[in-house]
């Protein structure tokens, strides 16, 4: 088994309360069934949309990352999968899909 | 955890409550970010780390903390509610002040308040109703639209309209206010309208929209609790729902299809709700007052207790209908009296009473109106014109069951035996 990370980018926020209560069930009922399939490594984090963003020789701190909403990294879940097709299998049941986000999947490097 | 989507509806009701009165009713647009931001920041960490044991308390918290950052944040830029503005100035003060508000009394009053508020007399009722499902119900503005079968932007204008209307207003209301009694008299109005609204209800999905009657019952509950609210009228009000929400399981048959009063099958009608209307009816009896929802709610208990239809003590019916028209007369009343003495001296003289109907003209859209002539005429065996009358009323339906059922009466027009008989309930305000 190897380690991977899902990065969750993008997707809208609910706009009512009963509907995104709905799409967070989803959310929920997905996460529980990776980890019954035993791949659910760490949950992981939801992230802010605001923070800082250090750059350069001069360590310029400002505002960010002002990326765009949609590319933006909204928060992060370690897997376990036999491989990286796989893991890419087991992210086509997130429901980030319904919203318009997409799921980064980054192999955990191996020594 | 709390069944599905309703958590969060209950929690934005209570909470938009707790926050209206700590930064004053003229910042609710504030109380509406406030309270958005919260559950946004619950949906998005609930979805990663999972529902936590007591999500309820989770948003209570939250909310809490955000509202104190508000007040430290803008207290010198903003005027939050005058009267508790002395005890945001001091740290020392501030957050045992917003904990007390939001204390579970604290809340219950607040709801009472804001329920108060939303009912005033220079909102239209149908925008006080919006305003109750919007601000104490959670609804979202694409659900109230769906209710009551109108479009997004209509709503979201009426709301909108509305909130104004509503943070113009000096505070939330008082409950020890001189227009207390006629303030309650608008409330009751509003949630008997809700209520209708759930069981008669004009929705295209669903002739029935159990959610919408829960909710006014849930509230109508809140007034219960209040000594102030727990009138005469707020009892039979309550009856009235009671027994309504008894006959919900029996009316639309395992076919998916509306079932009349006359056809449901009552041993489908909830009994622990009809004693509970029992009950609440006997509570109402108190005091000189006999308000509309007496009247009506002693119609439900009359029903309530025919074991068949045919049992139905149709005497006590069209004398409660006389009742009412002296108390609220209105054309549905007097089409549902017409029906009853249709009932009680057979179909001619119900016939004779529903031409004598004052201003019927305002029964003209109505489907019911056009069927209770049908049914009528097919009681008498004029088949044909019968016929022409419900065909009258299929073309007014306003959802698929509404059709389907009047189709049915059509096809009853043209077989031969047993007619069955008409829904006197199916016709309310």
């Amino acid at each position: 088994m190897s380690e991977f990370v899902f990065l969750y980018r993008g997707g809208e926020r609910a706009t009512s309360p009963a509907e995104g209560e709905k799409v967070m069930q989803k959310w929920v009922a997905w996460m529980t069934e990776l980890g019954q399939n035993g791949h659910m490594k760490d949950r992981g984090q939801p992230l802010e949309e605001t923070g800082k963003v250090v750059r350069g020789k001069q360590k310029v701190v400002t505002d960010g990352p002002y990326t765009e909403s949609k590319d933006l990294v909204g928060g992060y879940t370690l897997i376990e999968a036999k491989d990286l097709a796989q893991a890419a299998e087991l992210s086509k049941g997130c429901p980030i899909f319904e919203t318009g986000g997409l799921v980064e999947i980054r192999p955990v490097m191996e020594m | 955890m709390e069944s599905g989507e309703h958590l969060f509806r209950r929690e934005a009701g209570r909470i938009t409550a707790a926050l209206t009165r700590i930064f004053g009713i003229h910042n609710l647009a504030l109380v509406e970010d406030v309270v958005q931001d919260a559950f946004c920041r619950a949906l998005e960490t609930w979805k990663i780390r999972g529902v936590p044991d007591n999500p309820s308390a989770w948003l209570m918290t939250t909310a809490k903390r955000r509202a104190i950052d508000v007040l430290r944040r803008e207290r010198t830029a903003r005027t939050f509610a005058p009267e508790l503005e002395r005890q945001f100035e001091s740290e020392w003060t501030l957050v045992p002040t917003v904990e007390e508000m939001f204390g579970p009394n604290a809340i219950k009053d607040d709801q009472l308040r804001m329920m108060f508020s939303c009912c005033q007399p220079r909102l239209p009722e149908q925008a006080q109703v919006a305003l109750v499902l919007h601000l104490l119900c959670g609804f979202s503005v694409d659900e109230i639209a769906s209710a009551f079968l109108s479009g997004h932007s209509a709503i979201e204008k009426r709301i909108t309209r509305a909130k104004k209307v509503l943070a113009g207003s000096k505070r939330l209301f008082d409950l020890a206010d001189r227009d207390f009694a006629t303030r309650l008299s608008a409330v009751h109005r509003a949630l008997y309208l809700l209520f209708n609204e759930g069981y008669h209800g004009a929705s295209p999905e669903s002739a029935v929209r159990v959610e919408l009657c829960r909710e006014a019952m849930r509230l109508s509950a809140f007034l219960l609790d209040q000594p102030l609210a727990a009138t005469p009228a707020t009892y039979a009000l309550c009856a009235l729902m009671y027994f309504y929400a008894a006959r919900l399981p029996a009316r639309v048959d395992a076919a998916g299809n509306l079932s009349s009063l006359f056809d449901q099958d009552r041993a489908r009608w909830d009994p622990a709700l009809v004693m509970n209307g029992k009950k609440l009816l006997d509570l109402s009896a108190t005091g000189s007052e006999l308000s509309e929802y007496h009247i009506e709610a002693a119609i439900a208990s009359v029903h309530a207790d025919a074991q068949r239809a045919e049992d139905t003590d149709w005497r006590k019916i069209v004398s409660l209908y006389d009742a009412l028209m002296n108390t609220r007369p209105s054309p549905v009343v007097a089409l549902n009296r017409a029906i009853a003495i249709g009932q009680l001296e057979g179909p001619d003289r119900g016939l004779e009473e529903i031409r004598a109907i004052a201003d019927s003209d305002r029964l003209a859209g109505y489907p019911f109106y056009a069927a209770a002539l049908g049914e009528l005429e097919l009681r008498n065996g004029r088949r044909e014109i019968a016929r022409d009358h419900f065909h009258a009323a299929q073309s007014l339906a306003r959802n698929a069951m509404e059709r389907r059922f009047l189709e049915q009466r059509v096809i009853a027009c043209d077989s031969e035996g047993e007619v069955g008989s008409y829904d006197a309930s199916a016709t309310s305000e």
